[in-house]
């Protein structure tokens, strides 16, 4: 299929006659452009380039991540290498009003946000929480504690339903991101029967990498993910979380159907984690290299290459120039991670409580006080 | 038999052992079984004693507690880990409203011989909830009882011990310690579990740690010991604490310090503080002073040295109360 051929992404809801596919796929492994029926793309040369552009740029500015851990200037890095299409697909799929309620390995979308990809390193560095403000980014913080985001993505939701900024075209919408791991905490169902109960404006994006650390999907479930949605009452649809195309496609679906009223989509992108859980981690231990081998052909970034080539849309000196734009902005973010200063040790005082408390005061004052006792004894 | 292990090793040997002694011990966790758990104490486990013994769970805290307390209802004796302090929340309810009050509810007549590994506290540079120090929201709740281990010959037999016994422990393993080094005599259970030990005799002032300060109160000791005499004793046990060796020690030392890293606002330090003045109070020569944690959340990891008590923390409590 040519690009250009659909003009908008359609609504699932209704469309059961249609045989049940795997999974929604509009470019094939190979770069072979694929329709679907019910999803499609319309995207101009340069938006397809666009896209390429970001996944080669978030892919590598994620392997400049895992070297500063690796060499000591960050304490711990989550990287999502192999995800980069469900997160660019995804990322870019929002509008400027929509929220984002990430975990802690949304790198990407946070770029496609817009968003200064040093803005989490202070948190993986260890000279901060990763405390940024999420309205003004309209992006939350980064949840650590499985599945409590989707919670929060929940009551946010329902309070943009509140103020009246749903139901129409222009209405706002919500996103929370999580594992399939996360999908048997407590939390994420409590989120699942609310947010339907709520008819809030949400989608649930479960990036299903098949592992949790080292437990695989298995361990968390006997249907496939997306089918859980059914139960609770609102649809489930499960994407090639590869292909940005195609991920790109169902989420702005899902999010137009949430802005319009229609309520919430579990959207369970299929993925695999092609490095370590955390740069803690040892994947050698439980999983074989035939496996990690098999996905390698199912690379996210290769089959957009291979499209945009077959397609004629770019040629060696536009792959050269991304590569190179690429390299510099990981060349600009290692420079600004070293230069992080680390924080004063009375500031671990600062914060606790947005109205202050005496007994902190009191503490703040004594420790202080005994810093200060070192000063000058070449302590 | 006396063997040199690290504190991780000794725990999963002590773990192997009560496997192999009762059929019905079960492990189960997040990650327990392939991986061998995060920081592979349960390593090598499932392996030998296999994945219906050593159980992989899905990922929920309260699943994890929750499904224990009906095997243990059946019988069985499950060990629970969870994989880092600030996990084990979502399974509060489960622990406080169930686990403690089983064997009180059912009149004695249902008891809860599960143990809850919880690797805690701070001091390895890790990121938000995986350095804190929840002991005392255990201690506080009737029906449960605390212990910690600071060595590694504690760790190869409290675990036992903590299987062994019939009633729901929180085994609170301090994470920074796993890879010391100790000896271990396997051959004799050395003490009870739920007793405190002196680890350091002294004179002139007592200094109650546990856990992983333990280590760091020894080390205050030793680097002082040409000018005073710190006696150290580990509680090893929180709830019930032992303070018996604690009264007779402060009655000669006539000065306390106690130690830990959580916050010290209702701490273990609180109760050791005020149960100490009650039966001490003639012999103080000070007020029972406290060196932890301060109020606040576990901070980001480059100021976590400011906020973890140090040896010069230690040795300025023990000279606050000569001061006095
Ligand atoms: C409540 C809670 N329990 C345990 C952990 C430790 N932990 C961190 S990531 C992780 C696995 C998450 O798997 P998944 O949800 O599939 O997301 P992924 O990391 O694969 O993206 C676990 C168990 C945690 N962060 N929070």
């Amino acid at each position: 299929m040519a690009k250009g051929d659909v003009a908008r992404a359609r609504t699932t809801r209704g469309a059961k006659s249609a045989p049940a596919p795997e999974f929604v796929q509009l470019l094939t492994p190979e770069g072979e452009r694929v329709d679907h029926p019910t999803y499609a793309v319309d995207f101009t040369d340069e938006e397809y380039r666009g896209l390429y552009r970001d996944l080669v740029v978030v892919r590598r500015l994620d392997a400049e991540a895992t070297a500063l851990q690796r060499q000591g200037e960050l304490g711990l890095w989550a990287s999502l290498l192999g995800q980069e299409a469900a997160q660019v697909g995804s990322g870019r799929a929002l509008r400027v009003h929509d929220m984002v309620f990430p975990t802690y390995r949304e790198h990407g979308v946070l770029y496609c946000r817009g968003i200064d990809p040093i803005m989490p390193l202070g948190l993986f560095r260890g000279v901060d929480q990763g405390g940024w403000d999420p309205n003004q980014f309209k992006f939350s913080m980064y949840t650590i504690v499985i599945g409590a985001q989707t919670l929060h993505a929940t009551g946010y939701a329902m309070g943009v339903a509140k103020d009246g900024k749903v139901g129409s075209p222009d209405g706002e919408a919500v996103i929370a991101y999580f594992g399939d791991g996360a999908t048997s905490q407590g939390d994420v169902n409590e989120a699942f029967v609310w947010s339907s109960v709520f008819n809030a404006p949400i989608v649930f994006f479960c990036q299903n990498n098949q592992y949790a650390i080292s437990e695989p999907l298995e361990r968390q479930t006997r249907v496939p993910l997306f089918q859980r949605a059914a139960g609770f009452g609102f649809p489930g649809v499960r994407v090639d979380g590869n292909d940005v195309l195609a991920v790109y496609a169902v989420t702005r679906d899902a999010l137009d159907n949430a802005r319009q009223g229609q309520g919430p989509t579990l959207i369970e992108a299929y993925t695999y984690r092609m490095g370590a859980h955390t740069t803690s981690d040892d994947p050698t231990r439980y999983r074989i290299a035939s496996e990690v081998e098999a996905w390698q052909a199912k690379d996210p970034i290769k089959r957009v290459r291979a499209f945009l080539e077959k397609q004629k849309l770019a040629d060696s000196a536009f792959f050269d120039a991304v590569d190179e734009e690429a390299r510099a902005q990981a060349v600009h973010l290692r420079e600004r991670v070293l230069a992080m200063p680390d924080p004063q040790p009375l500031s671990l005082f600062d914060h606790v409580y947005a109205e202050g408390s005496p007994l902190l005061d009191e503490q703040r004052e004594q420790f202080g006080a005994y810093l200060a006792s070192f000063e000058g004894s070449g302590h | 038999m006396t063997e040199t292990l690290t504190l991780g090793k000794a725990l999963n040997l002590g773990l192997r052992r009560a496997l192999e002694r009762d059929d019905k011990v079960l492990i189960m966790g997040e990650d327990v079984g392939k991986l061998g758990g995060v920081f592979r104490i349960t390593d090598g486990l499932q392996k030998d004693f296999g994945e219906e013994r050593v159980i992989d769970t899905p990922l929920a805290e309260s699943g994890i507690i929750g499904t224990a307390v009906g095997l243990a209802i059946r019988g069985y004796r499950p060990v629970c880990e969870i994989q880092f302090d600030g996990f084990v929340y979502p399974a509060y309810n489960q622990i406080v409203s169930q686990v403690a009050k089983m064997h009180y509810r059912s009149q004695g007549k249902v008891r809860m011989p599960i143990v809850i590994r919880i690797p805690f506290g701070g001091g390895i540079g890790a990121v938000e909830h995986h350095s804190e120090s929840p002991e005392a929201y255990f201690a506080h709740t009737a029906g449960l009882k605390v212990v910690t281990c600071a060595n590694a010959g504690d760790a190869y037999w409290m675990i036992q011990q903590a299987i062994a016994s019939d009633d729901p422990i929180i085994f609170l393993e301090p994470k920074r310690r796993y890879w010391e080094k100790g000896e271990v005599d396997t051959s004799a259970e050395s003490y009870p579990l739920h007793a405190t030990r002196v680890v350091r005799a002294g004179t002139d002032c007592t200094v109650v740690a546990y856990g992983p300060m333990v280590r760091t109160a020894l080390d205050a000791a030793s680097a002082v010991e040409d000018e005073r005499s710190l006696e150290v004793i580990d509680l090893r046990s929180l709830s019930p604490l032992d303070l018996g060796p604690v009264y007779e020690s402060v009655r000669r030392t006539g000065r306390l310090v106690v130690v830990h890293e959580a916050p010290s606002n209702l701490g273990i330090g609180a109760e050791v503080a005020a149960r100490v003045t009650e039966h001490c109070f003639y012999s103080l020569e000070a007020p029972v002073l406290r060196v932890t944690g301060f109020d606040t959340p576990y901070p980001a990891a480059r100021v976590e040295e400011d906020f973890l008590p140090d040896l010069d923390r230690v040795l300025d409590g023990v000279d606050r109360t000569f001061g006095w």
